[in-house]
């Protein structure tokens, strides 16, 4: 294994922590350890860590740092944000907009909201490059409608929604507006008042920050519920000692992810093209799934036909590639992706998808390494497989 | 997640292909649900001579098709239906409960080729 090498394609999943962000970190558990909460001197050592922590986040997408609330991460700020808004507006109405290709804790908090709580949620369709038609939402807000959540950038495909058209949308129609954010920080430029945004979700992982940490964005004057009851802590909204260290390394990792983005991203979007481009060239009956542009600068995802995803990624797995697929097998289910269905895939299609994302860590000598080990891998599955061009689907 | 056993025979399958003069063939699952198995079967004397398999699926769908056909290859046609998926199965040194269902597919084609082979075949 220690000699294997290994190149790393899953960073939509997770990132590696950057060095400066440990680094700034590491003070912050044995010499400076207090609680924040303390009157002392060790405690206000960790109040200002945390204060400008908040600063950093809140510099990072145009906000104010007293809008700005620290959370366990992206599902947790996403929860918050749907259930706070259903609940503090449901004499207003308890119609919810969203799409069908949100993250599952933007979709499974909807449901439960329709099951448990009587909400109607209307579930927006999206074209055959994962797009929202900000036409549609206009014309899904209804007289109860209270909240939309549309997010910025899709984590499978890594299309780019509309999202300042569809603030814009969500102001002149005076409803509340949430957007997962989690792909998009680091990666596309983050602006809570051009997006018009009342609520926004990140997570510190997906940009080189640590894991079990995020924030939500919460515009001064959205009333919020209550996510955790006990403490003072984010203005007695969520009780609980602060994630100190992990705080602190949300606000380097956010500093250093915004002010390097138009160079980061420009080399991604390169290694990224090269990447969709000698794929396509290299391998028959493959397919980009996602917008061909307007998509995340790391983010590869592609159908390979006649193949099941699962057994591509152990393949690619054994050969030192990690990546991720949206098939059954890899998704805990009988059903492929619901990304990859509302983009108006077939399921057989669906369970042959790649996605290959891209970090800071990647070269172009990954991308010549995938380049050359992919379509072999392809070619040996595909001679197992009973399916094929002239036997699409036997069954 | 997988066993030692079932990486081997998801690395290196024995028996993939197909028959061109087999005496039974089926195919079972569907793209659908992710995982589609064909196998071939050639019967002499009642002896299963030759057996070959191809699978469209995951890492324990191929894995037990491979190991299914090791375990008829050789066979006579009853005691190759005899074989059950949890035999299939163990032979691989278990599957991770949510894989079970491809050890399923594994005696089901296995099933599939062999009521082909008795159909054209009614003297057995």
């Amino acid at each position: 294994m220690s000699d294997k090498r290994i190149i790393y394609l899953d960073n939509a999943a997770t990132t590696a922590v950057r060095k400066e962000v440990l680094d700034a970190m590491l003070p912050w558990f044995i010499e400076h350890y207090g609680n924040p909460s303390s009157i002392h001197s060790v405690g206000r050592d960790a109040k200002r860590a945390v204060e400008n922590a908040r600063k950093q986040v809140a510099m990072a997408i145009g906000a104010q740092p007293q809008e700005i609330y620290f959370t366990g991460g992206g599902s947790e700020s996403d929860n918050w944000a749907i259930r706070s808004a259903a609940e503090m507006l449901q004499s207003k109405g308890k119609h919810i907009i969203t799409s069908s290709v949100e993250h599952h804790a933007v979709l499974h908090t909807c449901e439960y909201l329709e099951k448990k709580q009587g909400c109607r949620v209307t579930y927006l369709p999206v074209d055959e490059d994962g797009r929202v038609n900000p036409d549609d939402v206009k014309a899904a807000i209804a007289e109860d409608t209270v909240l939309i959540t549309i997010m910025a950038a899709n984590n499978e495909i890594g299309t780019l929604q509309p999202i300042a058209e569809i603030g814009r949308i969500a102001k002149e129609a005076g409803v509340l507006f949430h957007t997962d954010a989690v792909q998009a920080i680091g990666a596309i430029p983050v602006d809570v008042n051009e997006w018009n945004v009342g609520l926004l979700s990140l997570s510190a992982h997906k940009f080189h920050g640590p894991k079990g940490v995020g924030a939500l964005y919460i515009r001064k004057g959205v009333r919020m519920n209550n996510l955790i009851y006990g403490g003072a802590q984010e203005k007695n909204l969520r009780a609980g000692t602060e994630n100190l260290a992990s705080i602190v390394g949300l606000g380097k990792a956010i500093e250093l992810a915004t002010a390097e983005l138009p160079a980061h991203a420009a080399r991604m979007t390169m290694l990224r093209d090269r990447l969709i481009r000698g794929i396509l060239e290299a391998i028959p009956d493959v397919r980009l799934n996602g917008h061909a542009t307007q998509r995340l600068p790391g983010n590869v995802n592609v159908s390979v036909r006649y193949i099941e995803g699962e057994s591509l990624l152990m393949r690619l797995d054994l050969a030192g590639v990690e990546a991720s697929s949206g098939s059954a097998c890899t998704s805990g289910s009988l059903d492929p992706s619901h990304v990859l269905l509302a983009i108006g895939l077939p399921h057989e299609i669906a369970h042959g998808s790649l996605r290959l994302s891209l970090g800071n860590g990647n070269t172009d000598a990954d991308v010549d390494y995938v380049l050359k080990v992919l379509p072999g891998i392809v070619e040996t599955l595909r001679a197992m497989s009973p399916l094929s061009a002239s036997n699409a689907c036997p069954a | 997640m997988y066993s030692d056993k079932v990486m081997d025979h998801f690395e290196n399958p024995r028996n993939v292909g197909e028959l061109a003069d087999a005496s039974g063939s089926g195919t079972v699952g569907n793209a659908k649900c992710g995982d589609i198995m064909k196998m071939d079967i050639k019967v002499e004397d009642d002896i299963i001579t030759d057996v070959k398999f191809k699978t469209f699926g995951c890492c324990a769908a191929v894995a037990t098709s491979s190991m299914a056909t090791e375990m008829i290859k050789g066979k006579t046609v009853s005691d190759a239906l005899a074989l059950t998926n949890r035999a299939v199965a163990e032979a691989l040194d278990g599957l991770p409960p949510v894989k079970m269902h491809c050890s399923i597919l594994a005696e089901e084609a296995i099933h599939a080729a062999l009521e082909d082979y008795q159909k054209k075949h009614p003297q057995g």
